[in-house]
């Protein structure tokens, strides 16, 4: 089903890959102080219009998926499961090499074939969190990547919160915005909007009108956007892992099925010579 | 074939009959009546020879129903129905099964597809009053395969168990439960349980799987049986039997083998390439063939946002909420329904087909066609404000089309039919 690529190019590609993932948290402080300062100027009234902000993602991008499967081993897989992905599948469709799989993704102790699961007990989770933090595998599928893109894109700071933070587009979150370090912090202003009800009261409406930077994080906005995307992508993946596959086929069955009502119609003109 | 004898005469095989086949087609001849089931039912069937791309849906929907069972044979080999396995089965099957995602898009697209290829065969049947005399049975057969349909395809939704499953199931078995004094029993031995739940889910499956594809193969038969005895009607809505050449056969008919077979097979084609085109690039078509909501695990302290069923029940379900009474509103879409069945005494216009009706019937039948959709449409949106008014307005012109229609197609202005049909040669 899948192209098999050569085997030195396939693994060189993807611990060249890994290489650069894992070096690129070094290096990333670095160039935090520039890069934070501008976003924070350039991202100084944005976010108004954040509910048509579309993931945009390219699933069949195989850098991006890994870079994705990085990000959620780094960050999401402390409270998240992918229950139905086991650690073998994911290198075999992210073309990561066994001996990498090995030493920078899987569990110590796991076997390949192992679910990719939590080692967060479900019941601490439930007291810390107030409810168990859900398994990821078809995230995407049930809200779609737009959802779950818009949601690390609109976390904000907010002291009522338990976990210091709050959520446009989920409202009082119970998860704490865990990319805060590389995203940094925003304040969310709203206005105050009037309508008028019935019999002339007046109803005060707290309505989200932009975002500001108040701290810097580690990456800059358009590397973060970069960041989430990624990790949008290996969730789309991760929620239906054949989809590259069923496209791939797709476009030789509807070339035969062509090809075949052609001479089905070729035929059926032939026998209808007759019909007068 | 090709080979000839030095005396001109065809080669023949020993053990060959004069149509050159072997003795093995002789032996099974002699036991079962293959040759001349063919013989009798394909070959010696005629059917109307200007039947238009309206007449491809009937073969389809036995294509598709082929399909389904093939399809489901292979998905009962991985599903597991129950409360605790149904669900990763299902996700067993699309991650792990060597092209199980494929056995299993087929099957849920090839649920919408049969519906499609049905609503348009349907409407074929009021387009040109195939429904009329002599055909009153077999467009009552035909109701009855939809609504095993609409059984087969309630009950097979249920069986992932997702949210909108299990909320779907809800709100569907609820809807017994408005029957007076009985309703609250029946509700209980149809789930077998105070909620939807394993059991539920269990004979759900046992119906889905064997109990009603026994029963939709045998009313499909009956189907085939009483178009055989009648004939096929056609776009002229004129009886070709009653014009028959002096071989006896109907002057306006042909052999439906080999015409209808080639011509069917073209159909098969087109449909194939639309039905790939969603199997392989498109298999949710946005949420309207498999909801958003169904890939989370049914869950019963957690009601999805909206509870939609999937599109092919929409119409009803917009008239059940387009009602304030659930129970006045239940009854309103089982008498939408039921209305189909009484279609033939229904309709007193003097001719068949919409060709040769005046402008009442034809504006009648489209403005059934678009409430029909537009309560499709409606019934997946949100059951507020204008939305309500509107399936109000769409649900009584849908009754409208059939409980007014003994009169106004006894007003209709018809035009003469013609006595042979209309066909021309390409």
């Amino acid at each position: 089903m899948r192209t098999e690529l050569a085997p030195g190019t396939r693994a060189g590609r993807a611990a060249a890959l890994l290489a650069a993932a894992l070096s690129a948290a070094a290096l990333a402080p670095g160039v935090r102080a520039e890069e934070g300062a501008g976003s924070a100027e350039g991202a100084g009234k944005s976010g108004a219009d954040w509910e048509s902000w579309r993931a945009d993602n390219e699933v069949s991008d195989m850098a991006s998926l890994q870079r994705g499967a990085r990000n959620f081993v780094s960050y999401c897989l402390g409270c998240h499961s992918l229950k139905y992905e086991r650690w073998s599948r994911l290198g075999q469709d992210l073309e990561i090499p066994g001996r990498l799989l090995q030493a920078d993704l899987l569990p110590p102790g796991d076997p390949p074939t192992e679910y990719i699961r939590t080692s967060m007990p479900a019941a601490d989770a439930q007291s810390w969190f107030g409810k168990t933090p859900p398994d990821l595998a078809l995230m995407a599928r049930a809200r779609g990547g737009d959802y779950i893109y818009q949601l690390f894109k609109t976390y904000y700071v907010d002291p009522t919160r338990p976990t210091g933070a709050n959520n446009l587009r989920l409202p009082n979150i119970a998860m704490p915005h865990v990319l805060s370090e590389l995203e940094g912090l925003k304040r969310a202003v709203f206005r105050d909007v009037v309508r008028h009800g019935e019999g002339g009261t007046e109803i005060h409406e707290q309505v989200f009108d932009h975002f500001e930077q108040i701290a810097p994080g580690r990456l800059g906005a358009a590397e973060y956007d970069g960041f989430v995307r990624d990790t949008v992508n290996f969730l789309d993946y991760v929620g239906e892992p054949t989809q590259t596959a069923r496209r791939a086929l797709g476009i030789w069955v509807v070339l035969f099925l062509l090809v075949f009502s052609w001479l089905a119609w070729l035929v059926k003109r032939e026998y209808w010579k007759d019909v007068h | 074939m090709g080979v000839k004898t030095a005396t001109g005469a065809p080669a023949r095989l020993p053990g060959a009959d004069a149509t050159g086949r072997g003795s093995l087609w002789i032996w099974l001849n002699k036991r079962l009546p293959i040759g001349e089931f063919i013989e009798s039912q394909l070959i010696g069937y005629y059917a109307p020879k200007n039947f238009n791309i309206w007449y491809f849906f009937g073969s389809l929907a036995l294509l598709v129903l082929a399909m389904q069972l093939v399809t489901g044979i292979f998905l009962t080999m991985f599903y597991k129905p129950g409360e605790l396995t149904s669900f990763d089965s299902v996700e067993y099957i699309m991650r792990e099964v060597d092209y199980g995602w494929l056995i299993r898009y087929l099957h849920s697209t090839g649920a919408s597809a049969f519906f499609i290829v049905v609503y348009l065969h349907m409407f074929r049947a009021l387009l040109y009053g195939s429904y009329r005399a002599p055909r009153e049975l077999l467009w009552l057969i035909g109701m009855l395969v939809y609504l095993a349909l609409m059984a087969e395809a309630f009950m097979g939704y249920v069986l992932p168990w997702g949210n909108m499953s299990f909320w779907g199931a809800q709100v569907i078995v609820n809807l017994f439960g408005t029957i007076p004094g009985i309703g609250k029993p029946l509700v209980e031995w149809i789930r077998g349980d105070y909620g939807i739940g394993d059991a539920t889910l269990n004979r759900f499956f046992a119906l889905h799987v064997a109990a009603i594809p026994l029963a939709l193969l045998l009313l499909v038969m009956l189907h085939l049986v009483a178009l055989r005895q009648t004939g096929s009607n056609n776009p002229d809505g004129i009886e070709i039997k009653a014009r028959l050449g002096p071989d006896g056969k109907p002057l306006d008919g042909i052999p439906f083998h080999p015409y209808y077979t080639v011509k069917d097979i073209v159909g098969v084609g087109v449909f194939l390439v639309l039905f790939a085109l969603v199997v392989f690039f498109k298999p949710t078509l946005g949420g309207l063939f498999l909801e958003a909501p169904n890939f989370e695990p049914a869950n019963p302290i957690s009601t999805p946002e909206h509870i939609t069923p999937v599109w092919y029940f929409t119409p009803y379900y917009a008239m059940l909420r387009a009602v304030p009474d659930q129970r006045m509103g239940a009854l309103l879409m089982l008498l939408a329904v039921a209305s189909f069945f009484f279609l033939p005494w229904l309709d007193r216009s003097p001719v068949k087909s919409m060709r040769y009706r005046g402008w009442i019937s034809r504006t009648a039948l489209a403005l059934f066609a678009v409430a029909f959709v537009a309560l499709g449409y409606l019934g997946l949106q949100p059951a507020t404000g204008a939305y309500v008014v509107l399936a109000r307005i769409f649900t009584v012109l849908y009754f409208a089309f059939f409980w007014l229609m003994p009169f106004y197609t006894l007003i209709d202005p018809v035009r003469p039919v013609p006595e042979r049909v209309t066909y021309h040669a390409h």
